[in-house]
């Protein structure tokens, strides 16, 4: 029998194995998380007195029935959890179990891998106090604790007001929601955004459960700074009004939408093309998430669309796995899903469009702003290295000449900031600057992994 | 507005080409450069950094000890910096077999006038505490030294430049004819260059530019795995290296420690793709944890590797072409092109310019392929079997492996 294996027990990976598991296969199931779930539905550890239910609102039930679902599946999957693919070289998955290197054999590869937060720097952003967006969520719902007492929810993200209002129901104080996107551009994106009423139905109660709790709720802002001595102490930004305006807060949630993990996809030998809507190089695949005989991508790590089209997007890429392998089609289920994932990514695409990067904001950030901060690259030393003769125009030599995005993190997430003070300095546009090339290790892993020498 | 003729003209932007362009246009040559890419992106930007003394081929010293003053004269010559480090490199032998391979090296070294420190396991565990009770014995160059190889290449270029030099990026050189007592070159967008010297500079895709004049040489691509870890505490000063190749590290002043080891793995030079297996790189982690034990929890943090043209009896191809007067090689440089890439440039301008160059370059002239090739036994040891490097087909064929 064909050994399948999918990386990633997140919603996409969960339904993909579901599917699988419905028709006599097998699947392998990794991932390098302690429990399955994936970012969005992410369980706390068991030791945790946590109410899951009030936490996730209004999608607590998909959240246990996801749960559900996924423990009905454990006696008919082979799970692997605390297990990260660190490369792929053909059909040889290379992982890293309890500090040691094992590979597996995939003849059918699904890379479900979720999606990362999506920064960009400011002055004083790596201040201690400052998360990712996704991160604040990470901390309440993994470990059951807030990333300070009285927050601010900076960048442009629909979940800046259901991260909000998590804090909120979780006893910590709000200090300001802050989106770089204005009112009129947000205006703009609502036709795309009726395609899903639950969740716009969400998003507006989001703002106005804000409103009702007094919490200041600005659009079309510009960040200038964090300030604080040695940890965050506020939040200066110019309103859409062209006021400066200072908020108290002793932490700071940053978040500009989210950004595919490709790094697996890049060394599974997927192709990249640059989407306008995202600002994003994404993974080229077909409407089932075909990237290339035997690879399968689905969920948020092709193409950021939210657990509902993870699931969708999963399901269709294990009808796909089911058809290469010679099954009988399931035509009907297939189409309801392809127009499913269809509309669901659809809106998302409006959403990226509603809660845009804020690609001008970034290009004017001034010289000094950290930009690299595994290594310590100011934004004036790339443009510096750019504007000198024979200066790299392209990411990846700009890297190689700067040391940006070099570091621990490789550019996971100083990437996208670069591509677009790049672009900047070089009057190109996102595509033309380039994308950051992806090797192996996705994630560091020490030395100690490979076990010891044979003398 | 770019020039329709020039003195001489370089196909290739790697170190090599840029060193010729510089050399050339200090005495007042007009010079036009053609890279395919950028600068400096292939070999030359690729490489581990090591400019060693010890351990070259024996006919290679005195373009070897040329090469090395000019890199410790880097910044005044070019005027910016590299990150040259005149760090030393410790070579580290594990059985009396190798050490006595060790020994014969440091004499070769020591009848060119180098100073070669020979350790014995007491002076290692006394100087170089960190390093592994496995080496038995080691020698050690002080005059052995690092650069930064993504820096060096743009920085050349660019005092090209300043000396004149056109520097045509995004160029490939698509053909290349006779014209009189000169040349004609056309770029892949149709523009045309005279010339009355050509330069092939073109690393592992030299040997097509060759065989437009009638010679060859069974060039392959290929390059060793290398990795680097995050930044670590300063463990060691020198670069080091296993005789058997299996480590070949240094740590930068930043603190990461980057790896270089064999067998290497052929390159497609094509496709322009440099893989790495996964194997190798576990295998190099095993190996240097083995040496520096300290160094078993660094994380590697990226691995890559780059496209070298090698030579089945290890040593580049440099000198006038035997079919074509005014055609000049300096291609396939093994793995070791990064240390004498001043002194090539060097020497090449000499040749074009007073017809001869005082350094002896006997050794590597392009001839010595016209009957079949001695096969070098650091060729058999360092490469993957043979058949896996696709060797034969590029004996056979004398061209790059595509
Ligand atoms: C930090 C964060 C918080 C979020 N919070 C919310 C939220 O509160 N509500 C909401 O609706 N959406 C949230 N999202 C959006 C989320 O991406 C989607 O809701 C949904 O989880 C996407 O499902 P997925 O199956 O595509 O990926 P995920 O659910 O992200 O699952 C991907 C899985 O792949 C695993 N994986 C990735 N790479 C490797 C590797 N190399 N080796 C082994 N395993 C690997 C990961 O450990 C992860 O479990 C969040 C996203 C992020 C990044
Ligand atoms: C991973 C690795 C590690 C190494 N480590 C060391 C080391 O530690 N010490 C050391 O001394 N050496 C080392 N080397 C070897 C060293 O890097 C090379 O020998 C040296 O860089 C060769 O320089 P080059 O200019 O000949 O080649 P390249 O840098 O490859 O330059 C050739 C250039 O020609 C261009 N070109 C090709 N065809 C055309 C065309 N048709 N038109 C226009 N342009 C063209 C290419 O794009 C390329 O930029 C290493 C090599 C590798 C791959």
């Amino acid at each position: 029998m064909s050994s399948i294996v999918i990386v990633g027990a997140g919603p996409a990976g969960i339904a993909a194995a579901e599917l699988l598991c419905s028709h006599g296969h097998r699947p392998v199931v990794i991932d390098e998380g302690e429990r399955a779930g994936g970012q969005g539905y992410r369980r706390p550890s068991p030791d945790l007195a946590l109410d899951m239910h009030a936490l996730m609102g209004s999608e607590a039930g998909r959240y246990e029935a996801l749960h559900r679902r996924f423990a009905a599946l454990a006696e008919h999957i082979d799970y692997r959890p605390r297990t990260l693919v660190w490369a792929i070289e053909g059909r040889t998955l290379h992982l890293l179990y309890d500090g040691r290197a094992e590979t597996i054999e995939a003849d059918q590869l699904l890379l479900a891998t979720g999606a990362m937060d999506r920064v960009a720097p400011l002055p004083g952003w790596t201040l201690p106090g400052v998360f990712t967006l996704g991160g604040a969520q990470v901390a309440l719902k993994d470990q059951g604790c807030l990333i300070g007492r009285r927050v601010a929810f900076l960048g442009s993200s629909p979940l800046l007001l259901l991260a909000a209002k998590q804090y909120r129901q979780m006893g910590g104080t709000v200090a300001v929601i802050a989106d770089t996107t204005g009112l009129a551009a947000k205006a703009t994106a609502l036709p795309g955004l009726l395609a899903s009423p639950r969740t716009l139905l969400r998003g507006l109660g989001g703002m106005a459960g804000a409103l009702r709790a007094g919490t200041p709720l600005l659009h079309g802002v510009t960040p200038l700074a964090i300030a604080g001595n040695g940890h965050v102490q506020s939040l200066l930004l110019r309103d859409a009004a062209g006021r400066e305006r200072r908020f108290t807060c002793d932490a700071v949630a940053l978040g500009y939408g989210l950004k595919p993990e490709t790094q697996l996809a890049d060394l599974a030998g997927a192709r990249f093309v640059y989407d306008e809507a995202f600002r994003l190089f994404l993974p080229e695949t077909d409407a089932f998430g075909r990237a290339r005989p035997g690879l399968y991508l689905a969920g948020d790590g092709a193409s950021i669309g939210g657990a509902d089209a993870a699931e969708a997007s999963g399901a269709l890429a294990a009808h796909a796995i089911l058809a290469d392998l010679g099954g009988a089609p399931a035509a009907a289920e297939v189409r309801t899903l392809t127009r499913k994932l269809a509309r669901l990514r659809g809106f998302q695409r409006s959403l990226a469009r509603a809660f845009a990067w804020p690609a001008s904001q970034i290009r004017a950030l001034p010289d000094d702003t950290l930009l690299c901060r595994c290594e310590s690259v100011t934004i004036g030393t790339v443009r510096a290295a750019m504007a000198q003769a024979l200066g790299p125009i392209e990411v990846n030599r700009v890297k190689a000449m700067t040391r940006c995005g070099m570091g621990r993190c490789q550019g996971r997430v100083c990437g996208p900031a670069l591509q677009e003070i790049v672009a900047g300095a070089s009057g190109q546009d996102g595509a033309g600057a380039g994308r950051l090339r992806g090797q192996a290790p996705v994630k560091p892993i020490a030395l100690s992994a490979a076990g010891e020498s044979t003398p | 507005m770019s020039r329709a003729s020039t003195d001489v003209a370089i196909i290739g932007g790697g170190l090599i080409g840029v060193w010729t362009a510089f050399f050339l246009a200090r005495r007042g040559q007009s010079v036009t450069l053609f890279e395919k890419g950028v600068v400096g992106a292939q070999s030359s930007g690729t490489n581990f950094g090591n400019l060693r003394l010890q351990g070259r081929f024996p006919g290679q010293y005195p373009l070897s000890l040329r090469s090395h003053a000019l890199w410790e004269d880097f910044e005044a010559l070019i005027g910016e910096g590299c990150e040259f480090a005149q760090t030393g490199h410790l070579y580290c032998a594990f059985d009396s077999d190798e050490a006595a391979r060790l020994e014969a090296y440091a004499q070769v070294s020591q009848s060119h006038g180098l100073a070669i420190e020979r350790l014995a396991p007491s002076d290692l565990r006394r100087r170089f505490p960190w390093l592994s009770e496995r080496a038995i014995a080691a020698t050690f160059c002080a005059r052995d030294a690092t650069a930064n190889p993504r820096l060096a290449t743009p920085a050349v270029a660019r005092a090209a430049l300043r000396q004149g030099v056109e520097i045509r990026e995004n160029a490939p050189v698509t053909a290349v004819t006779r014209q009189g007592d000169g040349f004609r070159i056309t770029t892949a967008d149709g523009r045309g260059l005279s010339c009355a010297a050509l330069v092939n500079a073109a690393g592992a895709w030299a040997v097509q530019m060759a065989e437009c004049f009638g010679e060859t040489a069974p060039v392959f691509a290929a390059g060793p795995p290398q990795f680097v870890t995050e930044p670590m505490p300063m463990v060691f000063a020198p670069s080091l290296q296993t005789i058997d190749g299996s480590v070949i590290a240094r740590q930068t002043e930043r603190g990461n420690v980057i790896l270089a080891g064999y067998p290497r793995t052929a390159a497609d030079a094509v496709a322009n793709r440099a893989p790495v297996p996964p194997a190798k790189t576990l295998a190099a982690m095993r190996a240097l944890a083995g040496l520096v034990p300290a160094l078993a929890q660094a994380h590697v943090i990226r691995v890559w590797s780059g496209i070298e043209g090698y030579l089945p009896d290890m040593i580049p191809v440099i000198g006038r072409s035997d079919t074509t007067p005014g055609l000049f090689h300096a291609f396939g440089f093994c793995g070791h092109g990064f240390q004498i890439g001043p002194g090539v440039g060097l020497c090449l301008s000499e040749m074009i310019l007073d017809g001869s160059t005082p350094t002896p370059l006997e050794d590597f002239a392009i001839g010595r392929f016209r009957t079949p090739a001695v096969v070098s036994e650091k060729f058999q040891k360092e490469f993957d079997r043979p058949s896996d490097m696709g060797i034969e087909r590029s004996a056979e064929k004398g061209r790059a492996i595509g």
